[in-house]
Order: structure tokens, then sequence, then C-alpha cells
């Protein structure tokens, strides 16, 4: 990479701080609507990331697929299932809350000692083949990679025709339990819950 | 101060660490189904900021860290659409998006 080490390393801080005060805000904000967006600026930070380690190919790819798919379908979702609900209180909150963040400071502690401690075998940077890596990347996927590669392409055809079934109206005009018309509008009507326990 | 002559491999490896915890404890601690699959999300994130990593400094010539992390990327796609699926069939059924009542399969 050409870019001075100074800047290198400015980016590098400038992009984690964004990406680890994001993540935070994500999962402790109270607004969902927040976090989605956040989520949307942690991604890009990401694919920053990537950009910096010589990887422009896969950096464009999680720019056009997490932030121009996921996170879109995720704020459509919350648009889906938007509604103000008072969430029941839970009384023993406070001892689980203590028991899951000291097991995640722990394997954090855990994880950054392995980070630091472990002596990697790094290779010389003058193999590195730098802006050639999508050449590469895509030598590999028609060659040692093929198999997966066919077989994320039957995933991604399971998932798209699994999301349809499991999103989609009744297509009958008749509920088949109960007989009553089935609701075919978009906007989601308040029903019955189906599920519920009946005592 | 110490002259570098690139980031080191364990700036990395420590903001990769410590993404996926943040992602451990959202998963652990939200109530609202959508941001546990937001949680998901930042765990898979920060998986693939590790293979990127190791992909580049470890094994820089035939980088197959990146291979890796396009798959990576191809299943989240596919976890997150079938995943927000589940959601709104869960929606519909119980007319709430809070993990505390998802308790069918408790006995």
């Amino acid at each position: 990479m050409s870019i001075a080490i100074t800047t290198q390393i400015i980016c590098f801080t400038v992009l984690s701080l964004v990406i680890l005060i994001g993540a935070l805000g994500v999962v402790l904000l109270q607004s969902i609507v927040y976090s989605a967006f956040l989520l949307g600026g942690v991604f890009m930070s990401v694919a920053g990331l990537y950009l910096l380690l010589n990887a422009s190919f896969v950096a464009a790819a999680q720019v056009l697929v997490y932030v121009g798919a996921v996170n879109v379908l995720i704020i459509f979702a919350i648009m889906l299932v938007n509604k103000k609900e008072d969430l029941k209180p839970i009384n023993d909150i406070k001892s689980r809350r203590i028991i899951s963040t000291s097991i995640c400071l722990t394997l954090l502690s855990l994880l950054i000692r392995v980070d630091l401690t472990n002596i990697w075998s790094l290779s010389s940077p003058q193999n590195s083949i730098g802006e050639e890596s999508t050449i590469r990347i895509g030598e590999h996927l028609f060659s040692d990679y093929l198999l997966p590669f066919e077989v994320a392409s039957v995933l991604l055809l399971m998932a798209m025709i699994g999301a349809i079934v499991l999103a989609r109206r009744d297509v009958m005009n008749k509920d088949i339990s109960t007989g009553l018309p089935v609701d075919q509008e978009l906007i989601e009507k308040s029903s019955e819950p189906l599920l519920t326990n009946k005592n | 101060m110490m002259s570098l002559e690139s980031i080191p491999i364990q700036a990395f490896l420590i903001v990769s660490s410590a993404l996926f915890c943040i992602g451990i404890w959202g998963l652990l601690n939200s109530r609202n189904a959508v941001r546990v699959l937001m949680s998901i999300e930042l765990m898979l994130n920060a998986v693939n900021i590790n293979l990127m990593a190791f992909s580049s400094y470890v094994d820089n010539n035939l980088i197959q860290g990146q291979v890796f992390t396009i798959f990576v990327i191809t299943v989240a796609a596919a976890e997150a659409a079938v995943g927000l699926a589940i959601l709104l069939s869960l929606y519909r059924n119980r007319v709430t998006v809070d993990m505390e009542s998802f308790n069918l399969l408790k006995w």
C-alpha cells in the first residue's frame, strides 16, 4: 500500500472508534431506528478497514451486500413491526445483566490476551499481491473453491424461496381452521394471536 | 517512539474481539428481536475483520481469507433474509417482537 504509515494509523484509529462506538450504540440505544442507522455506519467503517487491508473487492461487496441489502432489509422489518409496546418487566433482570456482562468481559479479556501474547508467523510483505487481489479471488472462486461457490448459489436460492414462503400471507380466501375470510391488507390489523396460551 | 512499517495485526484482532463481544452482549440482553438480528450481523462482521486481517498479514499471496469472507457475506445475506421472514411470521402470530414472549419451545 502506498499510503504513508501515519495516515494509515490515523485512518485505522478513526475507523476503529467509529466501529466500536457505533456497535455500542447499536446494542445500547433505546430507539431501534437509531440502532439500524448506526449499524449502517458500522458496516461502512468495516468496509474502510478492508480498504486499509488492500482488499478493494471485498470492501465493495461489503458496501453492496451489507449496507445496500441487509441494512435496508432490517429497516424495512423495523417499519413493518414497529409497534409501541410496554415490555413486561422481568424479575431477575439485574442478575441476568450482571452474569451476561461478566461473561462478555471474561471472553473479551481472554481473546485480547490471545491476540497479544501469541506470536503470529507473519509472511513477508514482499509477497503481497496488493491490488491484484480481485483477480486472485476470481481464480480461487473458479478453481479450488468452485464447489462452495456453487453450493452458495443453491443456498441463496433456498433462502429466497424460504423467505417468500415464510413471510407471505395466506393465498386462500378463507382461513382453513376458523372459516373466516383472510385479511389480505398490507397493513397489520389487530387480530387474535394464534399461538397465545389459552389458559 | 517505535517506528512501524505497517499497522500491527494485533490492532485488527483487538478491534474484532471487542466487536464480537459487543455482539454477544447485545444478543444476550436485547428484548427486541430485530436488535438480536443486528447483534448477529455485528458478530459476523467481527469474524470477517478477523479473516481479512489474517488473509492480509499471514497469507498475503494466496488470499484465501478474502474468499472465505465473500462466502461469509453470502451466508449472512441469506441468514438476514430468512431471519427477518421468520420475525415477520412470528409478529403476525404473536403481535409482539419481545423475545421473552417467544417461549413456544419451553417445556
